[in-house]
């Protein structure tokens, strides 16, 4: 009896040694952060590189798939109309379907896996091959170099690429819509215009926000603390991303409790 | 002046250092060797002070390692060039970029002229043409790249060079090309030198004073002729092991 609680106790208490280490590592990656805003001249110009590189980089895989998220969400109104429900509705499904959940959640996933896997996997060859060790003696700071740029072109860009995204999944689906129902384009702007809260496009834009701070602070972290060799990296690539998806989706959770009610 | 002094470090279970006592006077280059996997580049990051002791004393100048403040431990690296064992060049960044890096003065290092004429000045010291600032690491060979590294690492005028493994994974003949390039920089820029490294042949050549780690501690610190003389176990057992049947020419 003794030895098995001996046998809980142990791993418990690694998983609680380990998630402490995670949290005073990101502490300190955060400190170093924040100590490196200052040095505005390194950074600034890495995170326009940066940024021009992810927008462009990502656009077509994030219009793709907002533009068949859309489209489906309308097929899919269309078969569910079964009568009795006013066509302008449609409108009103597709509009703040994209707007509130499909475009930033979706964005954000699609860039946790584009963008959080490119940060972490860069981030940690540069840690193996002791590129960032090598920054550090030449009295360099990695975080103005390397973290600080990536991480305000993801949230940067990240809430830009969503409000693409919103817009054509919202056209998409205006003209998908109209392939299964009888839905004139006024009925779907009317419909859209019904439901409609200034907020809501607000609320599409925090929450693509606070993905982008989850990505790449995430990534960059996972990136920072990659060890031993090509293992390593593929073990941060994979956990940067995992753990940025699953996030992303708590996030899009507390936000929906904390801002629609 | 570096000085180590009882220097333990551990990681986990593993004891890596166990009380090394190691000093290297101004102006001296210092082999230190070992097996691989006996903490030799662990040893060099404590002097740069990317590693800290668990217990002991690191001294460069005077000054305690582990004990400066941010900024005067970034004046202290600013005196000391580190060679890394793969040149560790930044992939995303030109060579004259990466090289331009080394240049640890703000103020020189904003002055573009002055940039382009340090970087071609260091391509000339590793023997480089200055073509080559142009290109990026994944177009070096390399011992190219290693070259670049050491470019690097002498940029901004350092008063210590650290060299980690500087031969390893190169041809004999690329590998006398950097012995030769280490000595010449010593001689030409007057620098302290500390090279780790197992290649004992290449040592004997170009250091004044070699040092032997095994088992976390320095068993033997001296001259190549007092190396060669030695009938420690560890240290003929190293010889032997790299040397063979070859016989120490005078």
């Amino acid at each position: 009896m003794t030895a098995t609680a001996l046998d809980f106790r142990r791993p418990v208490g690694r998983a609680v040694l380990g998630a402490l280490a995670h949290v005073g590592r990101l502490s300190f990656m955060l400190y170093e952060m924040a100590r490196a805003l200052l040095e505005w001249r390194v950074w600034l110009p890495r995170t326009l590189t940066e940024a021009w590189s992810i927008g462009v980089g990502s656009l077509f895989i994030v219009l793709l798939v907002a533009g068949f998220a859309g489209a489906v969400t309308a097929l899919q109104t269309g078969y569910q109309f079964t009568g009795g429900i006013p066509y302008y509705v449609a409108g009103s499904l597709v509009v703040e379907s994209v707007i509130l959940e499909l475009g930033p959640v979706l964005t954000g996933l699609i860039l946790a896996g584009r963008i959080g896997a490119r940060y972490a996997a860069e981030l940690g060859t540069m840690r193996v091959t002791e590129q960032i060790d090598a920054l550090e003696t030449l009295g360099r700071s990695p975080a103005s170099h390397l973290v600080i740029p990536r991480v305000l072109a993801g949230i940067v860009m990240i809430p830009i690429l969503t409000v693409f995204a919103n817009v054509t999944g919202i056209v998409s689906g205006w003209l998908a819509v109209q392939q299964v129902l009888p839905v004139t384009d006024a009925d779907f702007i009317y419909g859209a215009r019904v439901f409609w809260r200034p907020f809501d496009a607000w609320y599409s834009i925090i929450k693509s926000f606070a993905f982008g701070v989850c990505i790449t602070i995430v990534s960059c972290y996972f990136g920072f603390s990659t060890e031993q060799g090509a293992e390593g990296v593929g073990k941060s690539t994979t956990g940067a991303v995992v753990a940025s998806s699953v996030m992303i989706l708590l996030l899009d959770t507390i936000l929906a409790r904390l801002l629609l009610h | 002046m570096i000085e180590l002094i009882g220097v333990r470090k551990r990681f986990g279970q593993q004891v890596v250092l166990d009380g090394v006592d190691f000093v290297v006077s101004d102006g001296e280059t210092v082999a230190l060797l070992g097996p691989s996997g006996t903490g030799k580049s662990v040893l060099l990051k404590h002097i740069v002070g990317l590693i800290h002791q668990d217990s002991g004393v690191v001294r460069v100048d005077g000054r305690e390692v582990s004990k400066l403040k941010r900024e005067d431990l970034r004046q202290l690296r600013s005196t000391i060039g580190y060679v890394f064992q793969n040149g560790a060049l930044f992939d995303s960044l030109s060579v004259f970029e990466n090289i331009r890096l080394g240049i640890t003065q703000e103020d020189q290092f904003r002055d573009l002229k002055y940039c382009h004429e340090r970087v071609e000045r260091c391509l000339k010291l590793v023997n480089l043409s200055p073509e080559t600032a142009l290109k990026y690491p994944a177009q070096l060979s390399g011992g190219m790249r290693k070259r670049v590294g050491i470019s690097r690492a002498i940029a901004g005028t350092p008063k210590y060079l650290l060299y980690d493994e500087p031969t390893s994974g190169l041809d004999p003949v690329n590998a006398d090309i950097i012995d030769d390039l280490v000595k010449s920089l010593a001689a030409e820029l007057g620098v302290t030198s500390v090279m780790v490294t197992h290649d004992v042949r290449g040592s004997m050549r170009v250091a004044d004073r070699l040092a032997l780690l095994t088992n976390g501690r320095i068993v033997l610190q001296g001259t190549p002729a007092e190396f060669k003389q030695s009938t420690l176990p560890e240290v003929r057992e190293f010889l032997e092991r790299d040397f063979g049947a070859i016989t120490f020419a005078a």
